[in-house]
């Protein structure tokens, strides 16, 4: 019997050469799952990655709108990240330009769409890229990013271990 | 990995990696399933080949070909660090729906406001 707080990990495929294919269940109706993703003030405590700060700049969730987030890393380093929304049709699509700033000009179209079933959403985003290059650079940016999270992980596990050995715990 | 990527670059051979995901086959078999001309067919897995993404083995008369579990281990090792990206935004998010559900549960139940 499946726990009710199971919503299984996000899957990620390479559907064609240009582009990526994400997909995740959440335990959650549609409208609410749609609902938290384009809540301005619930951004920061899920988009980026747990030890970076993430700001919501602007997000007007609406066809034509702008949003754009501001990341913080831990050693202060800033970036930002933007698009515009094209198509926004709750609770079922949105469709977004995505656009990190240090690598602007290279701008992919992702469509989000939610599917309910039984209670639960299943949630698919492709992104599409201009080019192959394009894309395997956004993969290869994402395991640059991975490497650089496992490395500040792995301190914090370290500091930990010592703080154990220091109080004698096992 | 870049000969990997280039090599799934094109349609019909990604097809054919869709195809022998699901058992080996001989090359008579791609042909007829993808209706392509032999010529085509041989110069894509000569491509698949070189990349290390199917490997050959000669059963009778026939030649079957098979997708090598190394390249695709590869290929998934690749895309993990992104695949861990979205992993933990979406555990992140998973977080924000199940204390949007606490709360309305607590309205429903008439604790809280």
């Amino acid at each position: 019997m499946a726990m009710a707080s199971s919503t299984g990990t996000t899957k990620v495929t390479l559907p064609s050469d240009r582009e990526i294919l994400i997909t995740r269940e959440f335990d959650a109706p549609r409208e609410l799952v749609f609902k938290a993703m384009t809540d301005p003030n619930l951004i920061p405590r899920w988009w980026g990655p747990r030890r970076y700060t993430t700001t919501v700049d602007k997000m007007d969730v609406r066809p034509g709108g702008a949003w754009r987030f501001i990341m913080r890393e831990p050693d202060g380093r800033e970036s930002g990240f933007r698009g515009e929304y094209r198509e926004v049709v709750a609770p079922e699509r949105i469709v977004q330009t995505f656009e990190w700033e240090p690598m602007a000009g290279h701008i992919s179209v992702d469509t989000a769409t939610f599917t309910e079933r039984d209670g639960r959403t299943l949630l698919t985003v492709r992104s599409l890229f201009a080019s192959k290059e394009d894309r395997d650079g956004m993969v290869q940016s994402g395991m640059e990013k991975g490497l650089a999270e496992t490395h500040d992980r792995f301190a914090e596990l370290l500091a930990e271990l010592r703080e154990e050995t220091r109080s004698g715990a096992r | 990995m870049q000969e990997i990527l280039s090599a799934l670059a094109e349609p019909n051979r990604l097809q054919i990696v869709e195809l022998l995901r699901r058992k080996p086959l001989a090359v008579g078999e791609i042909v007829e399933r993808l209706g392509l001309r032999q010529p085509q067919v041989s110069k894509h897995l000569r491509v698949l080949s070189d990349a290390g993404l199917v490997e050959v083995r000669p059963v009778g008369q026939q030649r079957i070909y098979r997708l090598r579990a190394r390249a695709l281990k590869d290929l998934d090792n690749w895309l993990d660090p992104y695949r861990r990206t979205w992993d933990e935004r979406f555990d992140q998010f998973d977080d924000v729906l199940r204390g949007l559900k606490q709360k309305d549960k607590e309205k429903k139940d008439g604790h809280g406001k």
